[in-house]
């Protein structure tokens, strides 16, 4: 992730006003920095989502695709991610640089996805064995400014929401053989239960306390970091940890307490605005990319 | 504690009433044609095509009798001699240290140019080149003033004088070069209890108001004594009112940074981060601004 380089003065100054619960931009540590959602940007996928938290922007795409179902899960459809790393975000993602962060958050992604509840894949089957819905979820890192991971489970939350999936139906012939037949109408669509899908907050340890939402700067003090993703009853689904620092087990105990009780918090007005943004339907100022 | 979540908005253009000039700016995009007339030197941000003077940057146009230059609006920092600078050493080199100060080549500071420990006056010997590191390592923050432009566009910097030097606890903000004010003096303790340096190339720093006045060799000794809660509130609120007049691209000076401090006061210092709030103080500092000149 990209870096900045401080001094040793700078770090003090942020690890003592972190310790005092005022953090620079005069946050607590349990905060999070004014976020800006937006559904269907992008108009050829089967539904999209941008996320803007500070600086950090983030461009996630869903297209529902038909495929064979896994051999060891024949009855249910499949989520696939993909993350890209725009070399828009810093210099030292150009080319192949992008590829390990990259990787790194797919592979979370994976880990914190791969639970029975938190999709309900049953409902992506067409027909068992054969034919499902295979969902690729692509995330593009549009620009860097610290919490990448936050960011990215909040926009693939609101762009799993704003999935539509047409509706197909199997029709067998006299002789056996089977059909899938498209609805007529267009507006004719399935939509995906995101209820139960997480989001993950990531906490930073600078210093003795942890802080939520960490900038860059913050970032460059913190020797340690856990993820935790959390639903919106509190059920954990994943914790991973990050950094080349320790975690006294204590501390990691506090800070899975913290992240669930924040992630918990998250949800309510997630849901809330994507159901607001619902309501405005076809009257809605389409923002996008030039607003 | 519950996270701010919003739809996104556009972004709204600003009043053109607020703005107190009388005749209207010349300004310009890269392409377009600034005049026909061929009696004019072209200066900088100009090229010619077909006996026409056209622009290469966006921005305002400047005439200055027969000389005819652009001003770009956001550009990296252009030094000229005198101007007061924050920079970050990137670079430890023989004899010089590289300093990165927003501009399009390394600011240079060479081992010359700064004050020795103790105030002496010597000759700088190889023992001095070795413990270059010691003073200034790769992120420290100095604040130095432009000695010299070199050929190639780079700046010279020198730190011989007690006020400049390595800078200490407190917080650096990067705004645009073009909105820091040319004014006498840069260095600034402001009222409200915290003090400010306002560096021609776009890195403000703010910090708390040191206890004593006179410091021996300019900055050389920095303290890691942790900072009182009540001057941290003060350079928070300082910190997110700077972005707030950078992003409404208001020119920064010491007089319309403390307007804003004073505005923002009404509301409590995580909420001076939300854009209407900004867009709320941003109009009273305009305001204020506008009053006083008239």
């Amino acid at each position: 992730m990209a870096a900045v380089q401080m001094s040793e003065a700078e770090k003090v100054y942020i690890m003592h006003g972190v310790q005092d619960d005022l953090r620079v931009d005069g946050r607590g540590c349990d905060d999070y920095r004014h976020m800006e959602i937006e559904t269907d940007v992008v108009s050829n996928t089967s539904g999209s989502a941008r996320v803007k938290l500070g600086l950090t922007d983030i461009l996630v795409g869903v297209k529902a695709e038909m495929g064979r179902p896994k051999l060891e899960k024949p009855f249910e459809g499949c989520l696939e991610f993909f993350v890209d790393c725009s070399a828009n975000a810093t210099p030292e993602f150009e080319g192949r640089g992008g590829e390990d962060l990259g990787t790194e958050i797919a592979n979370t992604l994976y880990r914190v996805f791969d639970n029975g509840c938190s999709i309900d894949l049953k409902t992506l089957c067409i027909c068992p064995m054969e034919h499902c819905w295979t969902l690729y979820v692509d995330v593009l890192l549009l620009q860097c400014d610290g919490n990448l991971f936050d960011a990215i489970s909040v926009a693939i939350k609101a762009a799993l929401f704003n999935t539509r999936i047409p509706k197909v139906q199997m029709i067998e012939d006299e002789e056996g053989t089977k059909e899938i037949e498209l609805s007529d109408d267009p507006y004719d669509c399935m939509r995906l239960d995101v209820e139960n899908v997480p989001c993950i907050v990531t906490l930073c340890k600078i210093g003795h306390r942890h802080v939520v939402d960490a900038t860059l700067q913050e970032k460059a003090c913190s020797m340690a970091s856990l993820l935790v993703a959390v639903t919106k009853k509190g059920t954990i689904t994943c914790v991973r940890k990050v950094g080349g620092g320790s975690l006294d087990p204590e501390s990691v105990f506090e800070m899975i307490e913290t992240g669930k009780r924040v992630g918990k918090a998250l949800h309510t007005p997630l849901q809330e605005i994507l159901r607001k943004e619902e309501s405005l339907g076809k009257k809605r100022r389409k923002v996008g990319f030039l607003g | 504690m519950a996270a701010d979540m919003r739809l996104a908005a556009a972004r709204k253009r600003a009043p053109g009433s607020l703005v107190s000039q009388d005749e209207s700016k010349h300004l310009v995009a890269p392409g377009d044609v600034i005049t026909t007339d061929t009696g004019f030197m072209r200066g900088h941000g100009t090229y010619t095509e077909d006996e026409k003077l056209m622009a290469s940057v966006a921005g305002e146009v400047e005439r200055v009798n027969k000389l005819i230059c652009v001003r770009p609006l956001k550009t990296r920092f252009n030094g000229e001699v005198g101007d007061v600078v924050v920079g970050r050493i990137t670079e430890v080199q023989q004899k010089r240290w590289k300093v990165e100060t927003n501009s399009r080549l390394d600011s240079v500071l060479l081992l010359s140019s700064v004050n020795l420990p103790g105030g002496e006056l010597r000759r700088r010997s190889s023992e001095d080149e070795l413990a270059m590191r010691d003073y200034l390592q790769e992120g420290d923050l100095i604040s130095a003033e432009v000695q010299s432009v070199f050929a190639d566009g780079a700046l010279s910097l020198h730190t011989r004088s007690l006020k400049y030097g390595k800078l200490g606890q407190g917080v650096l903000v990067q705004v645009s070069p073009s909105l820091v004010k040319r004014r006498k003096t840069h260095f600034h303790n402001l009222l409200c209890g915290a003090s400010i340096i306002l560096g021609n190339n776009g890195y403000v720093w703010i910090y708390p108001t040191p206890a004593q006045q006179d410091e021996e060799a300019g900055g050389f000794f920095t303290s890691t004594e942790p900072v009182p809660l009540c001057d941290r509130e003060v350079i928070s609120r300082l910190q997110n009112c700077i972005l707030a007049l950078s992003a409404h691209k208001v020119l920064l000076y010491d007089t319309s940074v403390l307007y804003c401090y004073e505005s923002s006061l009404a509301h409590q210092i995580k909420d001076t981060l939300k854009p209407e709030v900004m867009e709320e103080i941003v109009m009273e500092t305009r305001q204020r601004l506008v009053e006083q000149e008239g």
